[in-house]
């Protein structure tokens, strides 16, 4: 299959549309602009739909009842705009409808800058908006990972009636590389028997996330639960990379990732045996992944474009089992593997 | 013997929990009857607003999306959007349409998106207790504007219907009421037309309701019948601001 | 012991100019020749307002294996086209590496002294060929002729399809433009 030259947040773009998506509600921003734009361009070819909201805030209800409709349905936007649509994921969830989002980070918090960042890992991974409910979140850290990921998020988004986040950063939406898009296999999908066509031969049916009883509602809560706990029984991907021999782990996700791997290269040529864990679903965590390379290896570095934040996740897969230290650079810097390089060699001297 | 007047099949056989004298009743029966008319009820979505009618989709028997307080216009967008073959509505409050929902309910009008909004213009927010709305009248009290609302101080009433008229997507905008048999008969009209404009794709609709809240005013219901007719109607005049062009000729 | 043999190809290269030179392009136009080459390529660009004013810049990195980093810290070639980008990055090249700077916009002293400096008049060179405005591809010719990292043709037949139908009337000027470029390099050594 001929590769193509594309920025991520076009391929992101063009991955949705591959994997079904029909319909776009989106709001503009640096440094995720790249992705509407094609998708304006691109949807009509294919009798979708783009549309332009006034706000986040109604772009995310667009897609609410686009999704509701039993479209696949696609929102993009970068942390400032990802909070305002919190509000609508968080009725989304709660009246479990499938879409994915795409956040494209830059540094905060407020207006922040345009740079690349990962400081919505905790909105992210921990909630954003009110109430008992998660997001998938995926990470990927190349463009062409980007594409399979978003493929598969519409097939995630479907199998647990949830929304599914890619969490990129800017870095991730505004670089190049070859992709190659290839079909993903059908999967079985359980019927979508729960959306709104008009009630025609049918009862009707109501897509609602009020429950006055407390009763009912943590029913419904529970019920949620059950679908992540599913989630983090089947759905949990990592990438390890040069752990077998290691001293010395690195932990990071996206783009740091790949810096970090740069790093492990220069750190092995000067004789440190150093190792990647690279959690690629951010939710579900892959808490085992750190708790079993933590019975042998016993320092772990977690970097991040941020102040620490998955390094809380780290520390709970690892569990005081081995020490866990933290690099971080904030506010759209990015850390560079010499950096990171010099970080390593600071820990591993430590007695 | 032939049964001159029913229920309407839309209008589903429960007893609702609006207070006694509330106008919502009304306006229920008015939407259900409508969809019976047009005989639309197998191929309508509706959208629920937050506030007093919240439970619409507990009266109205069709497909129902239950919104965020003011976002019923842009969960219609998405939902028309996917299938522009059905009939898509919103039913929201003055609180929900005038005050948070505002962008939405503008934007909305102006892309002329093909939906209907049925918008019940009571002055008050009633589900939260009844304080000031962006509708309550100048000198109205309000458990939030406890010595009457001060236009020095809170601003004045919003005109939505007015507003609303001046945007090119906007296809129908009417002003009614429901106050006396006669306005009801005429409220009816106007959200028949609102359905018809959307039916044959002319744009955006909106019928705005002049409606009673007895129990936040604190009147009797034939008190708050008066309040509407001598209290409401001079600041918010009946009529259609806006009809469908091919109307005009 | 394979690797000791062959290392596999590696190289990475960071563009940097005014808003309008062109240095986008030509940082893309090299990593996708390379990508027609079955070469692993990224192109990360600096990005946001600051592109239409003072510097834009662009990484493009090369390499035979996986690609770990996009971003580079002590690239191995710099191909600089005015003062403000020399003096932001001229520290972070490579000892040993080539700096290959805009002699005809340029007039900033050199300071690194273990690297190899090649002045190109690209404004120059480009008027002559009938277009300053592909200065850009003077540079690009002179880094390719310097570096071999891609043969001259592979960069003319991907310049072909990069520009597509809509601008096709620009190749034969950003060819031109290329070959003077390389010209320059061959005439230096």
């Amino acid at each position: 299959m001929e590769k193509r030259f594309m920025t991520g947040n076009e391929a992101i773009a063009e991955a949705a549309v591959q994997a079904g998506c029909r319909y776009f509600f989106g709001y503009p921003i640096t440094p995720q602009s790249e992705l509407p734009e094609y998708l304006a361009r691109r949807l009509p070819e294919v009798g979708g739909c783009f549309l332009q909201a006034e706000s986040e805030i109604a772009a995310i209800y667009m897609v609410f009842g686009a999704a509701g409709a039993g479209a696949r349905v696609l929102t993009s936007s970068s942390s400032p705009g990802i909070s305002l649509k919190q509000e609508g994921i968080s009725y989304i969830a709660g009246a479990w409808l499938p879409c994915v989002i795409v956040n494209i980070m830059r540094g905060g918090p407020g207006l922040g800058g345009i740079q690349p960042s990962q400081s919505d890992y905790f909105q992210a991974t921990k909630g954003g908006g009110h109430g008992d409910y998660r997001l998938v979140v995926l990470a990927p850290s190349t463009v062409q990972e980007a594409v399979n990921l978003t493929m598969e998020a519409f097939d995630l988004a479907d199998k647990y009636r949830t929304p599914v986040m890619i969490l990129g950063d800017g870095y991730l939406g505004q670089m190049m590389e070859p992709v190659e898009f290839k079909k993903r296999k059908q999967q079985s999908l359980p019927p979508k028997d729960w959306t709104l066509t008009g009630a025609k031969g049918r009862p009707r049916r109501i897509i609602k996330t009020l429950y006055l009883q407390p009763e009912i509602l943590e029913q419904r809560n529970l019920t949620l639960n059950r679908r992540y706990q599913e989630i983090i029984k089947d759905e949990i991907r990592a990438e390890t990379y040069l752990t077998e021999d290691a001293e010395v782990i690195i932990a990071a996700f996206g783009t740091v990732a790949r810096i970090a791997k740069s790093a492990i290269r220069i750190l092995r040529e000067k004789g440190i045996k150093a190792g990647l864990v690279r959690p690629i679903t951010l939710f579900p965590f892959p808490y085992q992944t750190f708790a079993q390379i933590s019975d042998k290896i016993k320092k772990i570095l977690v970097v991040e474009m941020n102040l620490g934040q998955m390094v809380e996740d780290v520390k709970l897969g690892v569990c005081g089992k081995a020490e866990v230290f933290f690099y971080g650079r904030t506010g759209g810097m990015v850390p560079s593997y010499d950096e990171i390089v010099v970080e390593v060699e600071k820990i591993v001297k430590e007695p | 013997m032939e049964k001159v007047f029913g229920r309407p099949k839309s209008l589903l056989a429960v007893r609702t929990h609006y207070c006694p004298g509330c106008g919502h009743g009304i306006i229920h029966r008015l939407l259900a009857e409508v969809m019976d008319e047009l005989g639309i009820r197998e191929r309508t979505v509706g959208v629920a607003p937050v506030g007093c009618s919240v439970l619409i989709y507990n009266y109205i028997d069709c497909d129902m999306y239950e919104a965020a307080h003011g976002r019923a216009p842009a969960i219609a967008t998405g939902c028309k959007r996917v299938h522009p073959e059905l009939t898509v509505f919103t039913y929201q409050g003055d609180g929900d349409l005038a005050a948070i929902g505002t962008a939405e309910v503008v934007h909305a009008a102006a892309r002329g998106e093909q939906i209907t909004t049925i918008f019940v213009n009571n002055a008050v927010y009633g589900m939260t207790g009844g304080q000031m709305a962006p509708t309550t009248l100048v000198g109205q009290k309000t458990t939030t504007s406890p010595f009457g609302r001060s236009a020095k101080h809170s601003g004045y009433p919003i005109r939505m219907s007015e507003l609303l008229a001046t945007l090119e997507g906007a296809a129908y905008i009417a002003r009614v009421s429901v106050h006396t048999p006669k306005h009801i008969l005429q409220a009816k009209k106007a959200i028949k037309k609102a359905f018809e404009t959307q039916i044959k794709g002319l744009g955006f609709s909106l019928v705005e309701v002049l409606s009673q809240c007895p129990t936040i005013w604190g009147l009797s219901s034939k008190e708050s019948l008066d309040w509407v007719e001598k209290k409401m109607m001079p600041y918010y005049p009946l009529g259609e601001f806006k009809v469908p062009k091919e109307e005009k000729v | 012991m394979k690797e000791s043999i062959k290392k596999p190809f590696y190289t990475d290269v960071l563009m940097a100019g005014f808003g309008g030179q062109g240095l986008m392009f030509i940082g893309k136009l090299l990593a996708f020749t390379a990508m027609k080459e079955k070469k692993n390529v990224t192109w990360i660009p600096s990005y946001g307002p600051e592109m239409r004013g003072g510097k834009a810049n662009c990484t493009v990195v090369i390499s035979d294996e996986e690609i770990a980093s996009p971003v580079i810290t002590s690239p191995h070639a710099l191909i600089m086209m005015n003062n403000p980008s020399l003096e932001a990055f001229e520290s972070m090249l490579k000892s040993g590496g080539v700096l290959i700077w805009n002699a005809s916009l340029i007039t900033k002293q050199i300071k690194r002294k273990n690297i190899t400096a090649i002045p190109v008049r690209a404004n120059e060179l480009a008027a002559q060929v009938g277009g300053e405005k592909a200065a850009n591809m003077v540079m690009l010719g002179a880094y390719i002729a310097y570096t071999g990292v891609l043969a001259k043709e592979a960069v003319v037949k991907a310049l072909k399809e990069f520009l597509g139908a809509k601008k096709s009337h620009f190749f034969s000027v950003n060819v031109r433009a290329f070959e003077k470029g390389m010209e320059c390099v061959a005439n230096i050594r």
